[in-house]
């Protein structure tokens, strides 16, 4: 009778949980396969698929100076980013954190540059960076500074763009490393105090080591979007050919570069390469992550 | 008993209501109504000419999309017909990518085998073999406007640097590239303005002197590349550069923001202007700017830069609905609507001896005589042939010349770029 029971209880939770595995399968698994398929091809994306190459692409690909170009700008990008973005996070967590008067309005205040349109602030800050007439040459004109070609120079444009990134992401960021916060226990805290701990003590003996598990988090979902990032300098650079990400690559990312020869180029094969190689490289700055991070010492 | 009849039930429910959902959008509408999807880039003012065809055809309402980033078209565009998805009914198809689309032929209905072969000779001769694959069996596109090439002003900046401003007198002043530049280097030390640039980027006018320089471009009719051996290339190359290197670019993007503000605020004084280009002038410089442009023969005697095919892709469901739309479209009627509305130059010789073209004049470009201007040599343009890579080669040349033109490199080292960008491009 119990094993009945148990059985069909196995059952039921096999079948309820079915569907997201064959959603996974159809739009995850398969795509991943088909993907490797097609990058051991020479395949047009109007004219069909024409010949089987092997590892070609990817001997090509590894040999190629602009995918290494298009990669150390993401990188670039992402490291400019993310660094300060984290920083600045964890510091308006702490803020929020506090009794502010207004609490929850600077709380759901922080959260409103990231459900902003992405093409708006992409239009925006693509203004605000403009060579003759931008608000940011403006600005470094009253200052004394000469006017900077933002797109023109590699530093000016993964800076834009870095600006770009964090303006949208860091209020999302503070706001989950907030919820963390508050799990804290506040007794450790006044444990500390009666301790003698200094308030820059306490940060770093307890509020780091609770908030390990939700800084990897925010870490690596923060690397999986970076090494990806496309949609920012893409708008950054309005005008022919966008996709090139600044005549000479200045700030063409690595997501770009495969849209560039696949849906320009009609490389389908040679996109394809990029797309797993991109891939690999994720899954490898994910654990790199995941290493340092395991670093910091545990709360258990 | 009961615990596995409810499971059941609530799977079943799952289900049904997934069903449900994915019939949502299975039948469009009573049956009556009938939408045409028409997706362009740019204006094509074929607004009079739509509701023409609805009064024609009740319970038929059009629906344009246009793009106006062409790139970006060109690439949705890809996307759709490689993956053999929901393209509209009707599409625009670039001159500079009608070879790549031939590939995927298949994809487009076979206009031959629906009346095209009746139609075929109303067109200029190249047109219809430009959307023909090579072997001549299937024909993807009817042919709308042609590009043409004529050289449109700023009259009162001229007037500004101490230059005639009649356009026959402007005509004059440049009868080939090096009197252009000359003349630029007068309007430059006459302006006496940092901001103001004799041309708007040196990409456009290389463009329109490449153009002119034969019957093919970066790739010959087998589709070989020719960078490095054909020499209408580097004539292109090199006159852009002496442009850049004496001072007279504006150095905008061509239409990125910055460039589309350069028209209203007088950034530049001269573009390069096939007859497309006078609706896009018009329409970013505003009413404010109406008269302050004209438009005077290009150097080289013409050209032609531009042009435009309408196809019907096989997703479409509305197929013989369609097809009828672009023989109006593309047939005198519709083409004289979009030559009035946005100045698009026709594609039917028929119509270059009719008084209402060859005598038209374009009010917003101080009465210009367009008819004069773009018909009168319409006949004889020649088409130029652009390989199915034309698009990234035309890119990545473009911004090896850029990176010249803001210094960014050499314009030695910005040739050998330009020649190893284009042969990685062409692969």
């Amino acid at each position: 009778m119990a094993r009945t029971r148990l059985a069909r209880q196995q059952g039921a939770g096999l079948a309820f949980v079915a569907p997201f595995f064959v959603v996974f399968a159809v739009f995850g698994a398969f795509p991943l396969v088909y993907t490797a398929w097609v990058s051991l091809h020479d395949w047009s994306l109007l004219a069909g698929k024409q010949e089987f190459l092997g590892i070609a692409n990817y001997r090509e690909l590894l040999a190629d100076a602009a995918f290494w170009r298009a990669l150390v700008n993401t990188l670039g990008i992402f490291l400019l980013a993310t660094i300060p973005q984290l920083i600045l996070a964890t510091v308006l967590a702490q803020i929020l954190n506090t009794s502010l008067r207004g609490r929850t309005g600077w709380r759901m205040g922080v959260l409103v540059p990231n459900v902003t349109s992405v093409a708006a602030v992409g239009i925006i800050f693509g203004l605000i960076f403009a060579r003759d007439y931008g608000i940011a040459n403006w600005l470094l004109d009253i200052v004394g500074i000469d006017p900077i070609n933002w797109r023109a120079d590699r530093w000016a444009a993964w800076l834009a763009i870095a600006t770009m990134v964090d303006w949208r992401w860091t209020g999302y960021n503070a706001l989950i490393l907030l919820a963390a916060l508050q799990s804290v226990p506040s007794d450790l805290y006044e444990a500390a105090r009666i301790d003698g701990a200094s308030a820059w003590r306490q940060f770093w003996s307890i509020t780091v080591p609770m908030l390990r598990p939700t800084l990897i988090f925010v870490t690596i979902i923060a690397t999986i979007g970076g090494i990806q990032l496309f949609t920012e300098p893409l708008l950054f650079n309005s005008g022919a050919n966008a996709i090139a990400g600044g005549n000479r690559g200045q700030f063409q990312t690595v997501a770009m570069y495969l849209v560039q020869q696949g849906f320009t180029g009609h490389r389908f094969g040679y996109a394809s390469t990029i797309a797993w190689v991109l891939f690999v490289i994720i899954a490898v700055a994910s654990a790199i992550n995941l290493i340092l991070l395991r670093r910091i010492r545990s709360a258990d | 008993m009961n615990r596995t009849r409810r499971i059941a039930a609530s799977l079943a429910a799952v289900v049904a209501l997934g069903g449900l959902a994915a019939c949502g959008d299975g039948g469009s509408g009573g049956g009556d109504d009938i939408t045409l999807r028409v997706n362009l880039f740019g204006q094509f003012g074929y607004t009079e000419a739509y509701e023409k065809f609805e009064d024609d055809h009740p319970g038929v309402k059009i629906v344009e999309t246009a793009e106006g980033d062409l790139g970006e078209y060109n690439t949705k565009l890809t996307q759709q017909i490689a993956a053999g998805g929901d393209a509209g009914d009707v599409v625009a198809i670039e001159e500079g990518q009608t070879v790549a689309f031939l590939a995927a032929a298949d994809k487009f209905v076979d206009l031959q085998e629906h009346g095209g072969d009746e139609l075929k000779d109303r067109w200029l001769p190249w047109v219809w073999d430009k959307a023909t694959t090579a072997d001549g069996s299937t024909t993807i596109g009817y042919g709308t406007d042609v590009g043409g090439l004529a050289m449109c002003y700023r009259r009162d900046l001229f007037e500004k640097a101490g230059l005639p401003t009649e356009r026959d007198e402007v005509g004059a002043l440049w009868p080939t590239w090096d009197d252009f530049i000359a003349t630029g280097k007068k309007f430059q030390a006459g302006i006496d303005d940092d901001k103001v640039g004799f041309i708007d980027s040196s990409t456009n006018t290389y463009n329109s002197i490449l153009m002119q320089q034969g019957d093919h471009t970066y790739f010959d009719r087998d589709e070989e590349l020719v960078f490095d051996t054909n020499p209408g290339i580097k004539t292109a190359w090199d006159y852009a550069v002496e442009m850049t290197e004496a001072g007279l670019s504006a150095k905008l993007r061509a239409f990125s923001d910055e460039w589309n503000a350069g028209f209203k605020n007088g950034a530049f004084a001269t573009i390069a202007c096939p007859a497309w280009m006078t609706g896009y002038i018009k329409e970013q410089a505003g009413e404010e700017n109406a008269g302050k442009w004209d438009i005077a023969t290009v150097p080289g005697g013409g050209g032609n830069w531009g042009g435009s095919w309408l196809a019907v892709p096989k997703t479409s469901e509305n197929q013989d609905l369609a097809i009828e739309l672009i023989e109006y479209l593309s047939g005198e009627e519709g083409q004289m609507m979009a030559f009035e509305a946005e100045g698009r130059l026709p594609s039917l010789p028929a119509l270059y001896d009719t008084p209402e073209l060859k005598d038209a004049t374009n009010p917003y470009f101080n009465d210009a005589p367009v008819g004069q201007l773009f018909v009168a040599g319409a006949s004889q343009l020649e088409p130029v042939y652009l390989g199915a890579k034309n698009v990234p080669v035309r890119d990545a040349v473009e911004n090896a010349l850029r990176s010249v033109e803001n210094g960014e490199v050499s314009a030695d080292q910005g040739w050998s770029e330009a020649s190893a960008a284009a042969e990685k491009a062409a692969r």
